[in-house]
């Protein structure tokens, strides 16, 4: 079989990637390695509401709640039943859940399935809205989740969470699973399924005409981006080691927002490349919420001062690029090289 | 007696106080080309988007050969057999001339989100047959090198014409148009409705279509109905059309661009 130019290149680059996953997970401190893990759990997490508010088109905001479910589901089936026992000490767990213990991949699997049956069962009804309202029935639904989770304390050890879970989410576990999941929305993207969901997002009404059932189509995106959110919740969980209700609020979701819309809603390249910055910037702006000697202006530490940096950052995208960094197209070999084209000839007199 | 494709049966459509549509009865043969008009805001649209689904009437039945579809799904009916072009036209504007073509190809297309995610053979071969398909029908209209093209870039005329092919991909039996020749010069209407003859003969269709200038569909339909007010004052062919008092009064004082 004969490569192509871009092919070539394409293979290049993956080796490249490859090579620097590899050399992260034996060179990097524990801290930089988790930063750089994260940053795969956020490409997946945006992709996955990508699927959504970028591709079909129905804005969501209920993020959370999936990866909540995924979360939890993952952590039952993989914890052992001596650590379940350390953990439900004020309210024992109930015994059927006790004994279970599966393996981490069949576990994330049904995680992903959990949640996406969750998706299934919540997007029937709400998809029947319109968009905004689409927004504040997921909102609501997020937090009826949170709430269920934190009263549910034989299921799910209420406020307490769950400590101590088995650190499944290696580099190579979740680099694997993002590339999955890149793979996956390429390919759907590219098919009918693809096409029929941005046919829904431009217009669903031409949609509707061309036969295609505007309803179902929303419902499959809705379903399979709550399976990848709660994948992408599941290997969260099981890379803190630690999980409970707070960690699913809304600035959650709100995060995964920042970097889908940053990237540029409709990109698969842009939600990659927000999220790496997104999730490095986060951590490499932490000092800003600590107390800072500034000259002589002194701050006794603004705890969320972070969140602010990045919603000034979301509001000059929404005021002067609202199609984000990617301007909704696909980063490809073609583009860069028009790319270098443009910047090679500006220096050039004409 | 020819078979019948559409018929309806005191079809009604208010809004509100309005009654855009009243008891509108018709009855559509195969392969007539059949023409809907009247002035602006005479209901022509309304009957449209009642008759593909989009409206659940206020009263009546609309029938596809014999079928009562009332308040079926706009994508049921397209499924059925009828596909319909818009007023103001309705590209899927982040797409290709071809991708639009290819939404139209999505009923033949369906398959499972695995296979065509995973493009198995099964998927794999019937997304080919349909950009052929596709590519022949861009090629009737002379689309082939704007394949490409992101569809809403194209001069206007050819946005209409990428409608009419975007709606003959859904392979229907009826297609209805509405207003195909809005905004063209009198010369390029007469090429379109020569055009729309062609399609009917060579994809053997029915055409229900709505033109507000009574010249330009003269010559290219079977029989037509004039509405104004929702009411349906004339029914006939052309020539007993542009002899009658109702319609010439209706038409009276109405400017060249249909408003009164
Ligand atoms: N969704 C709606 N809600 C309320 N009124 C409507 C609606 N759709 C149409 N109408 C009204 O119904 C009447 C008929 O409108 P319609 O669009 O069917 O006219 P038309 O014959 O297609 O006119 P034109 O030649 O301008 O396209 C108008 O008075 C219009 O304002
Ligand atoms: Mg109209």
């Amino acid at each position: 079989m004969k490569m192509n130019k871009n092919q070539l290149y394409t293979v290049v680059a993956l080796c490249a990637i490859l090579l620097f996953i590899v050399i992260a997970d034996n060179c990097f401190d524990a801290f930089t390695l988790r930063v750089f893990n994260l940053c795969a759990i956020y490409i997946i997490l945006a992709l996955s509401l990508n699927l959504l508010n970028g591709f079909t088109g129905l804005f969501s905001l209920g993020h959370a709640g999936f990866m909540a479910v995924g979360a939890y589901v993952c952590a039952l089936l993989t914890m052992p039943p001596e650590l379940k026992e350390m953990n439900y000490f004020l309210t024992p767990i109930v015994p059927i859940l006790k004994n279970i213990t599966l393996p981490f991949f069949p576990s994330l699997l049904i995680a992903g399935l959990a949640s996406a049956l969750v998706g299934l069962l919540i997007g029937a009804p709400v998809l029947r809205l319109k968009d905004d309202y689409l927004a504040i029935a997921t909102l609501g639904f997020s937090e009826i989740i949170r709430v269920l989770i934190t009263n549910a304390q034989p299921i799910t050890n209420g406020a307490q969470g769950l400590k101590g879970l088995p650190r499944f989410s290696t580099t190579y576990t979740v680099w694997a699973v993002a590339g999955v999941v890149v793979l996956f929305m390429v390919l759907l993207m590219r098919s009918s399924y693809g096409r029929a969901m941005k046919a829904v997002r431009d217009d669903d009404l031409a949609a509707e005409a061309m036969g295609i059932n505007v309803f179902k189509v929303k419902v499959t995106s809705f379903t399979v981006s709550s399976f990848w959110a709660g994948i992408g919740g599941a290997l969260l969980g099981h890379m803190i080691t630690t999980i409970d209700p707070k960690m699913f609020t809304f600035s959650l979701t709100y995060n995964i927002v920042l970097i889908v819309v940053l990237g540029g809603v409709g990109s698969i390249t842009g939600s990659v490349l927000a999220a790496i910055l997104v999730t490095v910037l986060m951590e490499a702006l932490r000092f800003l919420d600590e107390p800072m000697n500034f000259l002589f202006i002194h701050t006794g530490g603004l705890p969320g001062l972070r969140m602010v940096v990045f919603s000034v950052l979301l509001m000059i995208v929404v005021i002067f690029r609202q199609k984000g960094i990617m301007g909704g197209k696909e980063l490809s070999w073609a583009s860069v090289a028009a790319f270098r084209e443009r910047h090679s000839r500006k220096g050039r007199p004409q | 007696m020819t078979d019948i494709v559409l018929s309806t049966k005191g079809l009604s459509m208010r809004f509100g106080g309005l009654t855009a549509v009243s008891d509108l009865n018709i009855s559509i043969g195969k392969n007539e080309i059949v023409g809907l008009i009247g002035p602006n805001g005479a209901g022509k649209t309304t009957a449209f988007n009642v008759i593909t689904g989009m409206y659940r009437p206020s009263a009546g039945q609309v029938f596809y050969r014999d079928k009562d579809i009332t308040g079926s799904k706009p994508h049921v009916i397209t499924e059925k057999g009828i596909a319909r072009t818009f007023q103001n036209i309705r590209l899927f504007r982040s797409m290709t001339v071809l991708e639009n073509v290819l939404v139209g190809c999505n009923l033949s297309i369906s398959s499972g989100l695995f296979s065509a995610t995973l493009n198995l053979p099964a998927y794999r071969k019937k997304e080919a047959a349909a950009r052929e398909f596709a590519m022949a029908l861009l090629d009737k209209v002379g689309l082939t090198e704007a394949a490409g093209k992101e569809a809403t870039s194209l001069p206007y005329g050819q946005q209409r014409r990428l409608e009419i092919v975007r709606a003959l991909a859904t392979h229907p039996a009826l297609l209805l148009l509405d207003e195909p020749a809005a905004g063209m010069n009198p010369q390029e209407s007469l090429e379109l409705m020569a055009f729309i003859h062609t399609l009917r003969d060579e994809f053997d269709l029915t055409i229900f279509l709505i033109e507000h200038h009574m010249q330009v569909v003269m010559g290219v339909c079977d029989h037509m109905y004039v509405l104004d007010y929702g009411i349906t004052i004339a029914h006939g062919d052309p020539a007993s059309i542009q002899k009658d008092p109702k319609v010439i009064e209706a038409y009276l004082g109405v400017d060249d661009a249909g408003n009164k």
